[in-house]
């Protein structure tokens, strides 16, 4: 096997190899590596660290990390159980309410199946809901509404709309036509050919992501406590704002336990529905 | 040059897979193993370089007893057994050129490999191979964009970069159509010769197998029922290696026809 | 699929009666916890204020309008700072999520009895508790500002990326990683060679997602005090500042319609 210089294979032996850069044009991709570089710098170089008082908090850190073993839940029983209370309540009455809007704006938001006007107002809604985040709904709805769990009810409502219509819209476009033409050329009706022809083949997937938007939901609920909108937040809020890191520890694994709950509930329905 | 002695494998399942099988192969000797699905064909060559580790009775390469190693020594005498498989099995997002140095993993450090800094060396051969089983103008290309033949050829290329003394090869041919399967069977067989390699190859096609090998090793539930060369393969003898059935169409076929070359 | 003889005719329903009794009450269940959840809810209200509600909307929205353009001058820098925390946040994440994924994955832990369960648990740890949570805690412990904002994000980002990142190892071509472990590469080589190339793509979509995610999140951390323009918006509400309120609130929207674009670029790029 000698190489003479002539063949293709006389040219590339003896020569480096190199992998082909995932970027072709070298420009580009040295512009890239080096504003990507620049970047890192002076995002790094801009955050502020103070670092003694860093020091100084890796006690706290400690005494936080300690205080998961032991968790303190019965000096401020009263005040977790009332929170958590408000907090289920909001997640079950947001998610009927959110899922029972929803399933019509994603029909309506569904190319496939709705008119154009309708698709266009449904889309509307689902880009607003999805822009604004819960807890700047949250803090605009209690400012109209008042403090209290009803603020944080129909934030999570409205949330829910745009989560689930969303992603049931898409579903819908992407349903077997055939069996959809098959019940509509039975003559059937506009409701009908919804009941037979679409909802069997949504609902596995309504159920799954109904079931996903309860966790959110509920994970959602403990935060919105803090802008003063019900819920389990605030009892945590002035649990840091006391250093009884004991009692938010205790507070953070009732989150944990009942967030795994969840999830391994709707992996059972979800298995069932399948 | 390799040895199996009395080489059991039970899985887990409780399915016996091997059952005391005895075999020794001598240097640059090709070997075609063939039997029924599920006779433990696959579970063979993987038990030699422990892919699947036996559950009991010993393999040995040159002197080394494979099934005593420990992980670093079992690196470092695996390096000396190339294998090629039936999906080929190349790295798909990868290039080309990174499979078949993939060859040299076992002689170069993480870092050196991580880089893809191999040895001008390994490249240079890397180059040399792939011209031979004629890819050099897809060294570049990556893997998916292949055909299955031309991932095969690269599949062959890493197994004899790595510089074996024994190939292992696992249904090279189930996955392509009868032309590419002749012209793969004859690569592997040809460079076996040109290297003085020994070779076990696991193979369904009787046939196929007649015409490249000179010894033919038939394998029924885990234990070896023939040991011959390929004109001992009678009607009779597949039937004791794969039950009855009229087997005097398959061996007629044993003729050379069509002799195209392996041009791709 | 129930057929019930009815005065001799054969009558086709879909449920027998003990199913349907079942059904009927499940939804009687349903709804009676409906009615008392909102029982609860509408107790806690004082309903005076709803009814006011559409008169205090439109005297807030009055307030709000026009927006206070000059106001941008001040936000550049909490804008800067709300793209670093959203940036730097995920990528330690990723860090962090690589190492997780892989002990947490089925067949590349080396340990399935000991060390997967806590894998499992940092990952349903960190993802069950909200950023704002994690910025909460960290206040309390390092102090406020956007460092305590890159730490929340990277923790609460750590089990969302790890959980999606060990599916996508669990779902690898094993053959492929076979292959490389017959040419005699270490177990670090056949990390690199084997596994990685097969799951970049899941990493890349993953990290363009939780990014996406990180900037609608952390521009929101601020309101407990982990830097970013959250806390211009926390101060803004603290002194009923209604038109900086409003041009917060665009600039927010802003910044979310961009990142869901380049995100959503980027992964049509990769994929």
């Amino acid at each position: 096997m000698t190489a003479d210089m002539t063949t293709e294979l006389g040219i590339l032996v003896g020569n480096k190899w190199k992998k082909p850069p995932f970027v072709k044009r070298a420009w580009l991709r040295w512009l890239l590596i080096i504003g990507a570089g620049l970047y890192f710098i002076a995002a790094i170089y801009s955050i502020d660290v103070n670092w003694s008082r860093v020091y100084q908090g890796l006690d706290r850190g400690g005494a936080f990390v300690a205080a998961f073993f032991s968790p303190d839940f019965t000096s401020r029983w009263t005040d977790i159980k009332e929170g958590m209370t408000e907090s289920i309540i909001m997640t079950v009455a947001s998610s009927v309410v959110g899922i029972l809007i929803s399933i019509p704006i994603g029909l309506g938001a569904a190319r496939n199946i709705s008119p154009m006007p309708v698709y266009m107002i449904c889309r509307g809604i689902i880009a607003v809901s999805r822009s604004l985040q819960e807890i700047i709904v949250a803090i605009l709805l209690v400012a109209i509404f008042g403090f209290g769990p009803l603020a944080g009810f129909l934030t999570l409502s409205f949330a829910t709309i745009g989560f689930l219509s969303k992603l049931l819209a898409e579903e819908i476009e992407t349903i077997n036509k055939g069996q959809a033409e098959a019940v509509r050329a039975t003559g059937a009706r506009w409701t009908q050919w919804i009941n037979y022809g679409i909802q069997p083949q949504i609902m596995p997937r309504l159920i799954g992501l109904s079931m996903y938007r309860i966790d959110i939901n509920f994970r959602e609920s403990a935060i919105l406590g803090l802008v003063g909108a019900g819920g389990i937040g605030a009892t945590l809020n002035t649990a840091f704002d006391r250093y009884e890191y004991d009692t938010a520890a205790a507070i953070l694994l009732i989150i944990i336990v009942i967030v795994m709950g969840l999830e391994y509930l709707s992996g059972i329905i979800r298995a069932r529905v399948q | 040059m390799l040895k199996l002695e009395q080489l059991t494998m039970t899985y887990k399942t409780g399915d016996q897979a091997l059952k005391s099988v005895t075999l020794e192969v001598p240097a640059g000797q090709v070997l075609a193993l063939i039997g029924p699905s599920g006779a433990g064909k696959s579970t063979l060559i993987r038990c030699v370089n422990r892919l699947v580790n036996p559950t009991s009775g010993k393999v040995f390469l040159g002197d080394v007893e494979l099934t005593a190693l420990k992980p670093s020594g079992l690196r470092r005498e695996r390096r000396r057994m190339g294998m090629i498989f039936q999906e080929y099995a190349l790295v798909e997002r990868l290039t080309v050129m990174e499979n078949v140095l993939s060859g040299r993993l076992g002689y170069v450090g993480f870092w050196r490999s991580f880089l893809r800094k191999f040895p001008q060396s390994d490249v240079d051969e890397a180059f040399r191979l792939l011209d031979r089983v004629g890819l050099l103008h897809m060294a570049d290309k990556r893997a998916d964009e292949l055909s299955g033949g031309q991932r095969q050829r690269v599949g062959i290329a890493r197994a004899l970069i790595q510089d074996p003394a024994l190939l292992l090869v696992d249904e090279p041919t189930a996955s392509l159509d009868p032309k590419t399967s002749r012209q793969i069977m004859r690569l592997i067989c040809e460079l076996c010769e040109e290297r003085d390699l020994a070779a076990i190859i696991n193979i369904h096609d009787v046939a196929l197998a007649q015409m490249f090998v000179t010894r033919v090793v038939g394998l029924t539930a885990g234990a070896i029922a023939f040991d011959g060369t390929p004109e001992e393969l009678t009607p009779d003898v597949l039937t004791t290696i794969y039950g009855e059935e009229d087997w005097a169409e398959t061996i007629e076929e044993v003729d050379e026809d069509d002799e195209d070359g392996d041009g791709a | 699929m129930p057929v019930i003889d009815q005065n001799g005719q054969a009558v086709w329903r879909r449920r027998t009666t003990g199913q349907s009794m079942v059904r009927w009450f499940g939804w009687l269940l349903g709804v009676a916890v409906f009615l008392w959840c909102w029982n609860y809810i509408s107790e806690a209200t004082t309903w005076f204020f709803v009814w006011d509600a559409p008169r205090i909307a439109d005297d807030i929205f009055g307030r709000a309008t026009p927006p206070r353009w000059s106001y941008i001058d001040k936000l550049w820098g909490p804008i800067w700072d709300t793209l670093n925390i959203a940036t730097l946040g995920t990528i330690f994440a990723l860090f962090m999520a690589i190492p997780v994924a892989f002990l947490a994955a089925r067949n590349t832990t080396p340990s399935a009895l000991f060390i997967r369960p806590i894998a499992l648990l940092i990952i349903v740890g960190t993802r069950s508790i909200n950023s704002l949570i994690w910025a909460l805690l960290l206040i309390a412990i390092i102090g406020p500002g956007v460092f305590a904002g890159v730490v929340a994000i990277s923790i609460r980002s750590i089990g969302f990326c790890a959980k999606l990142l060990y599916e996508a190892i669990e779902e690898i071509n094993v053959i492929q990683v076979e292959a490389i472990t017959a040419t005699g590469a270490s177990r670090w080589q056949v990390m690199a060679y084997g596994i990685m190339p097969q799951i970049m793509p899941a990493l890349a979509g993953i990290a363009v997602f939780r990014w996406d995610i990180n900037i609608r999140e952390s521009t929101v951390l601020g309101l407990v005090g982990a830097g970013g323009i959250g806390l211009q918006l926390s101060s803004s509400l603290n002194t009923l500042a209604w038109p900086q309120v409003s041009l917060i609130l665009l600039v927010i929207l802003l910044a979310v319609v961009i990142s869901e674009w380049v995100s959503a670029k980027v992964r049509g790029a990769i994929i």
